[in-house]
């Protein structure tokens, strides 16, 4: 049999090579995007993106109206007004500022608003710290969003472009949050592959539509938007005789969410040559291993390259990488997860009295085996610590005493922290 | 009575559903001559339809209302958390025939900034399939005065073209009559109530519409939906200067206020003739401006009520009357007297 060499629309030639940071990449992707309402408030590391923005604006490159607005909670305040008016609506932060905007984060969600954030993680205070961890992901963890993390800028680009199309689809119709790892993305220039403006443009099918919806007081459907020729009325009050309904409606959404985000991850494949597992997980080397890795964002990047090492040494070692957070993919894990002996989830933040946010996952992923493979828990670079490969190899060789023994007596363990 | 004829749904493609402005679009200020307001309620249709489940004798349907009478074309309302949002739009139902949202309590005017953004992008990009829409707030003392005010100061900083429309009762109404920055002084309220030692609320009410004069915006005025010729003109004006716009209105509540349900709009006329609540509006070119009956009090002192005139119909001052209270009664008095003299100074055309 002939074996075709795949070619993608835009070839790797027509692509423009350019460098630059995560958060630049992030605001290059937004330009490109069409995007009608950027509101933002700065905040560490989050900064350059709507700095770099806020030059296209003023430098009169894009059409977009900029709110710079007093708080993150009116930054997503103005963002839900400017998505529910019809506009396609982004904005970025971070840490603090999520937490400030948190009560809205929720409203969002709810309303169905295809809002696109840019999510530059950082650690909450106190103690304060500007560095990256998972802390205010976990924090909007059940807010309703789309929840998806990135390794690297080039991902940071393509992601965020895909966020757009994800959150419009009208089979999802909810807002994405686009995490980057504060400073080991946000601020590391690396070089990544650019598409042409029109070509973003066809991709994401040029403005943003609307859906339609059914309305009991009009004879037809009617667009879900602030219009004054059909009138709707927004964020009513629903009490315990619609409340629950609604909620269970996010729900059924959430549900559509894999299979968009998986198609898209394919759309974007054939565009460009890119993609990145099967968009919702990215598992490398996981289909004959004992031993797998389970992490997200930039610490993937790190642990595949250990991973790699140790392939090429013969060891049965595989990474998961977890793309797509919420809606979480449970029965993909505990398929993929189903023949390894020893699995350690990294957990870039924890919440005191409890395991990481992504050990429960996995844990309540594996459940249903059969045969449950070991689980531990490993919290890492709280604050913005680093995690060099030196430590990951010393993990390993922890992890696999434990498969000798076959039994794990500490669950959560501290990955370099002085004791 | 002559029945109402509602507009019949749905309107033609592209037209607002609720085109009922009294003020057609390009008017300049003349008043129609055979107009009462009978005839306003008979032939007019607002964007609060009947049915909301606000208390008999609120004033903040009025507000709605009159406001509504005033439009000049399509126009996006946007409301904060309070008696008028969960009155109106208890799900499946709502009353607004308007297009509508609420989001949270303190961020109805960075929502409205939202909107107008969002309006201006798609004007911009030929998508929006109007000429103009207006954009307007509703919101009540609490998300104004205190929780929701950084974010209209943000609005009114950043020249949004948002007309804001507070509607003042003058305590957190919604959650059962708790002070908040806007009641006056001396009320009594559940969280200030006239106690053995303390006689309600303690500190003076914040002045709202003079702090909003302070943020340079095109316009400000003051109003009540009892003066509601003088209200619908302040609402036109609000809508057609560029940029923000402030209209303070005091809107009775007689639950919190503790009185009967048909004397709501005799309080609020009370309320301007005692010079509680003077009328006026503050535009950067003319400065102050007295209007309506506070101009007639400015031009002939002797119409200028007591302010027992203003406290006797209400519970929440009840305590004031009692004999050993007179002093407090006095000081209330100073304290309207002081104001409405600093207003005198300050208004262009009072007499001087």
């Amino acid at each position: 049999m002939e074996k075709t060499v795949f070619k993608p629309k835009i070839p790797i030639e027509k692509q423009v090579l350019t460098t630059a940071n995560g958060d630049e990449a992030v605001a290059y992707a937004v330009k490109q995007s069409y995007v009608d309402v950027v509101a933002a408030y700065p905040i560490t590391p989050q900064t350059i993106i709507v700095e770099k923005y806020s030059e296209f604006v003023n430098d009169g490159l894009v059409h977009t109206e900029f709110i710079p607005v007093e708080s993150e909670h009116s930054a997503m305040s103005a963002c839900v007004g400017a998505a529910a008016a019809g506009a396609r609506a982004f904005t970025a932060t971070s840490s603090q500022g999520l937490a400030l905007m948190v009560e809205i984060v929720y409203i969002a969600s709810a309303l169905r608003l295809p809002i696109v954030m840019a999510v530059v993680n950082r650690a909450l205070s106190a103690p304060i710290n500007i560095h990256n961890d998972h802390s205010d992901a976990y924090l909007m963890r059940d807010s309703g969003w789309i929840q998806l993390f990135v390794e690297n800028v080039q991902e940071t680009y393509d992601t965020t472009i895909q966020a757009f199309k994800i959150a419009e689809d009208p089979r999802v119709q909810l807002p994405v949050a686009v995490n980057l790892d504060g400073f080991f993305l946000s601020h590391t220039l690396e070089n990544f592959y650019m598409l042409p403006d029109d070509t973003v443009y066809e991709f994401l099918g040029g403005p943003r539509k609307l859906v339609n919806v059914k309305v009991d007081y009009f004879s037809e459907e009617v667009p879900l938007v602030l219009n004054p020729a059909r009138p709707l009325t927004f964020g009513s009050l629903d009490l315990y005789d619609y409340y629950f309904e609604h909620k269970v409606q996010q729900v059924e959404a959430m549900k559509n969410v894999p299979p968009v985000v998986r198609e898209i991850n394919e759309e974007w494949y054939k565009l460009t040559g890119r993609r990145y597992g099967d968009g919702v997980v990215d598992a490398y080397g996981v289909e004959d291993a004992d031993i797998v890795i389970v992490a997200m964002g930039s610490g993937a990047g790190t642990i595949r390259s250990v991973v790699k090492k140790l392939r090429e040494k013969g060891e049965k070692i595989g990474l998961l990488k977890i793309r797509m957070f919420r809606p979480f993919p449970y029965s993909d894990i505990a398929e993929i997860l189903s023949g390894a002996k020893i699995v350690a989830v990294m957990d870039k933040a924890i919440g005191p009295g409890s395991f990481g946010a992504l050990y429960e996952d996995i844990a309540v992923s594996l459940y249903d085996l059969d045969e449950r493979p070991l689980l531990l828990d490993y919290i890492y670079g709280l604050g913005g610590r680093d995690l060099p490969p030196s430590l990951v190899y010393r993990m390993i060789e922890e992890v696999k005493k434990d498969l000798e023994s076959k039994s794990v007596e500490r669950k959560i363990r501290y990955l370099g922290v002085r004791e | 009575m002559t029945v109402q004829t509602l507009p019949e749904f749905p309107v033609k493609k592209g037209e607002p559903a609720y085109k009922v402005w009294i003020f057609e679009p390009g008017w300049k200020g003349e008043i129609p001559l055979n107009f009462n307001l009978r005839q306003l309620a008979e032939q007019k249709r607002p964007v609060l339809l009947p049915g909301h489940r606000l208390c008999a004798g609120c004033t903040a349907p009025l507000v709605v209302k009159l406001a509504s009478f005033a439009l000049r074309g399509p126009t996006i309302f946007v409301n904060a958390t309070g008696c008028l949002e969960v009155a109106s739009t208890i799900f499946p139902y709502t009353s607004w025939a308007a297009p509508w949202i609420h989001v949270a309590f303190e961020n109805a005017a960075a929502v409205a900034g939202g909107v107008e953004s969002a309006i201006k992008a798609l004007k911009k990009t030929g998508r929006l399939p109007y000429d103009h829409v207006d954009v307007i707030v509703f919101a009540g003392d609490g998300g104004t005065f205190d929780i929701g005010f950084q974010a209209l100061s943000g609005m009114a900083e950043r020249g949004h073209d948002v007309l804001y429309i507070l509607y003042d009762n003058e305590a957190y109404m919604n959650t059962g009559i708790q002070r908040s920055g806007g009641t006056p002084q001396f009320a009594s309220t559940t969280t200030s109530p006239a106690g053995e030692v303390i006689p309600g609320k303690t500190q003076a009410k914040k002045p709202i519409a003079d702090i909003m004069v302070a943020h340079r915006i095109p316009y400000v005025a003051t109003a009540t939906p009892a003066h509601w010729m003088d209200f619908m003109k302040k609402v036109r004006r609000g809508l057609e200067v560029n940029g923000p716009a402030f209209i303070h209105a005091l809107s009775d509540c007689n639950r919190g206020w503790r009185h009967e349900t048909d004397i709501s709009v005799e309080i609020m006329r009370r309320a301007v003739d005692t010079c509680y609540f003077p009328l006026w509006e503050w535009t950067p070119e003319q400065g102050y401006m007295l209007t309506d009956r506070s101009l007639a009090i400015a031009r002939n002192p002797a119409l200028k009520q007591p302010i027992e005139k203003y406290i006797e119909v209400q519970g929440r001052f009840r305590h004031l009357l009692k004999p050993e209270n007179k002093e407090l009664l006095k000081q209330f008095q100073e304290y309207v007297d002081k104001v409405w003299e600093d207003l005198l100074r300050r208004a262009s055309n009072a007499p001087k």
